[in-house]
């Protein structure tokens, strides 16, 4: 038996849920439950310290620029990750959590793709790791579906009115990564050169690829 | 219905804002606490994705409201502690705690790595057969609505509830997240990927030839 230090007097959510019961103040509320856990011995603090560290510096966007890259590079690669892109994915050692049923969609000069999660914040994180701020929140779940040339504009990206706009919206477990459109001028670049041009948000579908004269 | 978490098309949030790639994974530390925890306890085998996605969803309004992020994720953690009998009420106001049967389940640093990669896959090789065919068009049930527990998960969209679309892509026999938020068992059904013209499921779409994909249950859908 333990006793720990904290009692929480201040009630500020519904009594009737459970988490009420935490500190109000996040990170304390987070300390307190992660405490009592390891007291219990259901946790182990060493295995979050290893998921903290994979998110942070493992597993990330640059994950699905080397994908990318090799798609613009490789046509049998990118016939690959049009038959099964779960599969042409676990080539490159990318796969598990949250990205165990992808599909790549590919722009072209008729089509942009765009992907969000409105209803939480589905994202393909063994190749683009843990959301950015904006992918979860309010604005953009409520707006990306409704106008995402508007969400665009505020991401600097004006798209010819010949284009369309598709939209995903990631309802199921299916992870979905926009494969962008190769830049002009990358003629002869390796899939070195061509990844570090492959944007986090061009994957998303709000940016685009950088051109090879902006790096 | 109206729920909060189901927010595709309201108006009102105000600009989204860009980050820079090259920033922080987890602004503050208590953040990626907050998700290392959440994974760590679902290792546990107490509950199911679906399971974990309701627990946020059914947050009172008012908490679903004006929690952040991870504050969704922590509260509904500690909820779900409890509802499972993990740990008591007691327990996360500070009182006295004991060790947990289920200890010796507990995630370990080292089986980590496989954890991540092993995932969940939620496709099934059972469930009745596909009934829709690529190209066909279909309409989506009405209410955006679990019609398995009043109030329950779904993944239906309000936005898209009785809209008519067309089928673009057959994914496999997925977990229904209807049944299986709710122990009900995994229910598969054929899992499509349906196109919605702007112009069907908005007033004043932006361009006329854009239009919206969402990752559907056979079961939301009925021929059109």
């Amino acid at each position: 038996m333990t006793q720990r230090a904290h009692r929480n007097p201040m009630q500020h959510d519904a009594p009737d849920h459970p988490h009420s019961h935490l500190p109000s103040e996040p990170a304390l509320r987070v300390k307190a439950l992660e405490t009592l856990l390891t007291e219990k011995g259901l946790i182990d603090p060493a295995a979050l310290d290893e998921i903290i560290d994979t998110y942070e510096n493992k597993v990330g966007p640059r994950n699905g620029a080397a994908v990318v890259a090799r798609a613009w590079s490789d046509p049998a690669y990118l016939q690959r990750l049009r038959d099964d892109a779960t599969a042409a994915i676990a080539e490159m050692g990318f796969g598990g959590r949250q990205g165990e049923h992808m599909v790549v969609v590919e722009n072209t000069p008729e089509t942009h793709n765009m992907v969000v999660c409105t209803l939480c914040s589905c994202y393909p994180w063994p190749v683009l790791g843990i959301p950015p701020g904006w992918y979860k929140s309010d604005a953009y779940r409520a707006r990306a579906v409704r106008e995402p040339r508007k969400v665009l504009a505020e991401f600097g990206v004006t798209l010819p009115d010949g284009q369309a706009v598709r939209v995903w919206d990631s309802t199921a477990e299916v992870r979905y990564l926009v494969l962008p459109v190769r830049p002009e001028g990358t003629e002869g670049f390796d899939t070195e050169a061509l990844a570090a041009l492959v944007t986090r948000d061009s994957m998303i579908g709000t940016g685009l690829p950088l051109s090879p004269e902006a790096t | 219905m109206t729920r909060l978490h189901d927010m595709g098309g309201r108006f009102g949030d105000g600009p989204v804002i860009p980050e820079a790639e090259t920033g922080p994974v987890f602004p503050e530390d208590w953040h990626g606490r907050a998700l290392a925890v959440t994974l760590a306890c679902g290792s546990l085998g107490l509950w199911n994705i679906d399971i974990s996605r309701h627990a946020r969803e059914k947050l009172n309004p008012k908490d679903y409201s004006r929690f952040t992020y991870y504050e969704k994720w922590v509260s509904a953690l500690a909820d779900l502690l409890t509802e499972t009998g993990a740990v008591t009420r007691d327990e996360l106001a500070g009182g006295a705690s004991v060790r947990a049967p289920l200890a010796d389940k507990a995630l370990t640093a080292d089986k980590v790595p496989g954890v991540l990669a092993a995932g969940g896959p939620a496709d099934r090789d059972a469930g009745p057969a596909p009934c829709f065919s690529v190209g066909q068009v279909v309409r989506t049930r009405r209410a955006a609505e679990s019609i398995l527990v009043n109030g329950g998960h779904t993944r239906l969209p309000a936005y898209a509830a009785g809209a008519t679309g067309r089928i673009l892509r057959l994914h496999g026999s997925h977990v229904l997240p209807d049944s299986a938020a709710h122990s009900l068992g995994d229910a598969p059904e054929p899992l499509y990927a349906v196109a919605f013209a702007a112009s069907e499921l908005w007033a004043n779409p932006e361009h006329p030839n854009d239009d919206v994909i969402l990752d559907l249950w056979q079961s939301y859908l009925a021929p059109a």
